[in-house]
């Protein structure tokens, strides 16, 4: 089985029309959601939150056969997973893309969670704790990308879940929880 | 050969002296010159032509002419006496058709105005400078041509004809005694002799000479109007009067010109009616046409066609029947040409191919891309074994009726999924050779079954290449699975045996 560091890559990794845009509707349908699949797939495995068009994707280029995807290909799929939700475009120029394999809403969720496993509902927590305190550890939240772990938290003080409060710098930003 | 001969006291009678041969002429002269100077001066300005002068002394004008420059005390010296003697101190006038000399009031009677005629002039001499130039009065030269009478060539007149004109020319020196603008003069007088136009003036239409004809003639002295009743050209007016003119030729001569063409529209207009009628007369033939067809009538309906073909004009018969015959005749002919190249293209030959081979089979009587075209397309009305049929991309080809896409799609499948196939994939040329068919034709196949989803296309530096399509195979949800038997566990199979390193068997990875 072929595989890109631990990721156990699927057999049709290595059709070569994987890798070329197909122009005919029907094959280009199928071929954009098995990318969407494989994307999603490598980058909660891989934890990798953002792609950036410009730099290098292991996932993008296949060097057994010698294939990798166009500018345009890379575009094509990622814009379907901004159609679908499952990422969205930081920048107007398409070039960083934040890939949301868990949506905002199973991140607060995946936080609620975390929160009541862990006995913090009233409790006061940064977010860099969060993120990467010990009780994060094993968990999901380990190494959540800071801006998804924001706008998660955002979506749960809307709801009143919690209330954040800024210190003096970034890094000491504050959460209370009331879960 | 004339022998000049000196006179001692007066230089400039000499020359016309000598030219007396007789004692007796001589005698008479003298006297004739002592009694009666005027006549003498009189014949000796027969040299010239005679300039009119009006009784206030302005020169009359001729038809078209226009004063250019005038210069005063100004002698006229011929470059020997044999011809005219000096002209002392007069006015002279340049104008766009003459030189005329004008004797200044206190000189003699008004009958001895003379001109030159600037077409009497065979060369202008340009003014050298010298030393001398300086301290002598302005001089300029020209040479006049003299007829055989003595006289200045006259091209208006007569006198002068062809034979005597080119042979003699005299000198003459006009002496600017007077403060006038001598360089001046002399520009407008290159100017007006090289502008030639007293020839002009012959040629212009004489209708504006009758129609002012009827203003009066010199009862306004130096006014418009000349004693011939033509209007005069005057400074700015006569310009603008010369301009209309011109105009008003043009717009005449245009006239004569559309007067033909007036003529021929008219006759055209008669062509295109006989057109119709012929038009109608079919249309109604064919109409009324039942059952029994006459072949006589045939015939010449037939021949009608042939013929409004051979005009350019499209039958109108032929949109209802089955074309024109030209046409009809041409498709099956074509029809049947094309047969033979069919075959060995391996049943589809590309449209352009197709004319080429059939145009030089033609040898002569080559057939336009429109006449292929429309051969084609009546194909479908008749019953011949071929069509015409026109790809996504544009390219038209020619194939056998019983030429079918699912038998090429199959033949193509079962290309594709061979072991090697499955591995690299196929390009057009491959599928060229194995189809039997030209690679162009082969990638339309290709496009076409990749269009039908049985193919997938993978660009790459290597080319443009087709796989056998394996995405319907493939669940989005399972990505892993495969399935123990179908396309994608072939493939797996064929691409493992290079070691891609997809070896284990596809169960292992449910």
């Amino acid at each position: 089985m072929q595989k890109l560091g631990d990721f156990k890559l699927p057999h049709f990794f290595n059709y070569p029309p994987y890798f070329t845009l197909q122009p005919v509707r029907e094959t280009r349908e199928k071929q954009i959601q098995l990318w969407k699949e494989l994307i999603l797939d490598y980058c909660r495995t891989q934890k990798i939150f953002v792609i950036r068009l410009e730099e290098e994707f292991p996932l993008f280029s296949n060097s057994v056969i010698e294939r990798t995807l166009s500018h345009e290909a890379r575009e094509a799929f990622l814009s379907a997973l901004v159609a679908e939700g499952r990422a969205e475009w930081l920048d107007k120029g398409r070039r960083n893309c934040l890939i949301l394999w868990h949506r905002i809403q199973e991140w607060a969720d995946i936080i609620v969670n975390f929160v009541k496993d862990n006995g913090f509902e009233d409790s006061v927590m940064t977010v860099e704790e969060i993120r990467s305190g010990i009780e994060s550890r094993g968990t999901e939240l380990q190494g959540i990308d800071r801006t998804i772990l924001v706008r998660a938290l955002k979506l749960l003080e809307h709801k009143g879940k919690l209330a954040i409060f800024k210190g003096t710098s970034t890094d000491d930003e504050g959460v209370k929880f009331s879960v | 050969m004339v022998k000049y001969s000196r006179e001692p006291d007066n230089p400039t009678k000499w020359s016309y002296l000598s030219m007396l041969q007789n004692l007796e002429q001589k005698k008479s002269f003298l006297i004739s010159r002592k009694k009666y100077p005027k006549l003498i001066a009189a014949g000796m300005s027969n040299f010239f032509s005679k300039a009119e002068v009006t009784s206030s002394g302005r020169p009359v004008l001729l038809h078209n002419e226009v004063e250019c420059h005038l210069l005063s005390a100004v002698d006229l010296e011929p470059e020997d006496h044999r011809h005219f003697s000096l002209l002392k101190s007069g006015l002279l006038i340049l104008t766009t058709h003459r030189l005329i000399w004008l004797p200044s009031s206190s000189a003699s009677t008004p009958t001895s105005a003379s001109a030159i005629p600037l077409a009497a002039i065979s060369h202008i001499f340009s003014s050298k400078k010298s030393l001398k130039s300086v301290f002598h009065s302005p001089r300029i030269r020209f040479q006049v041509l003299v007829s055989s009478d003595g006289r200045v060539f006259d091209p208006s007149s007569g006198s002068g004809s062809s034979s005597g004109s080119g042979s003699r020319s005299v000198v003459v020196t006009a002496v600017i005694r007077g403060k006038g603008d001598c360089d001046g003069f002399l520009v407008k007088f290159w100017d007006s002799w090289r502008a030639r136009a007293w020839e002009t003036t012959k040629t212009s239409s004489s209708g504006s000479g009758s129609a002012s004809g009827s203003g009066a003639a010199t009862g306004i002295g130096g006014g418009l109007y000349s004693s011939d009743g033509s209007v005069r050209m005057v400074g700015v007016a006569g310009i603008l009067r010369k301009e209309q003119e011109m105009w008003e030729s043009t717009d005449k001569s245009l006239q004569d010109a559309f007067q033909d063409l007036n003529a021929l529209m008219s006759k055209a207009k008669e062509m295109v009616m006989l057109a119709e009628k012929m038009r109608q007369k079919l249309l109604s033939g064919t109409s009324s046409q039942t059952s029994g067809t006459n072949d006589e009538d045939m015939g010449s309906k037939e021949e009608m066609q042939d013929w409004l073909l051979s005009v350019g004009i499209i039958s109108p018969v032929t949109k209802e029947s089955a074309g024109a015959l030209y046409h009809q005749q041409l498709s099956r002919q074509l029809a049947d040409f094309v047969r033979i190249p069919l075959e060995s293209a391996g049943g589809m030959i590309n449209l352009i191919d197709a004319y080429c081979l059939f145009n030089r089979a033609r040898g002569t009587e080559l057939i336009s891309p429109d006449d292929m075209l429309q051969a084609c397309s009546l194909w479908e009305k008749f019953d011949v074994p071929v069509m015409l049929r026109k790809f996504d991309s544009g390219v038209m080809v020619i194939q056998n009726k019983s030429h079918s896409d699912e038998e090429v799609f199959a033949r193509i499948k079962s290309l594709v999924t061979k072991p090697e196939a499955l591995r690299t994939g196929i390009s057009p040329t491959d599928a060229a050779m194995t189809l039997g068919i030209a690679p162009a034709m082969a990638k339309e196949h290709l496009l076409t079954a990749e269009s039908k989803g049985l193919l997938c296309r993978d660009i790459s530096p290597d080319g443009f290449r087709f796989y056998i399509n394996l995405f319907p195979e493939i669940d989005p949800c399972n990505m892993y699975f495969v399935k123990d038997y179908g396309i994608c566990s072939t493939w797996i199979k064929a691409v493992s045996t290079t070691g891609l390193g997809i070896g284990e068997r596809s169960s292992t990875f449910r």
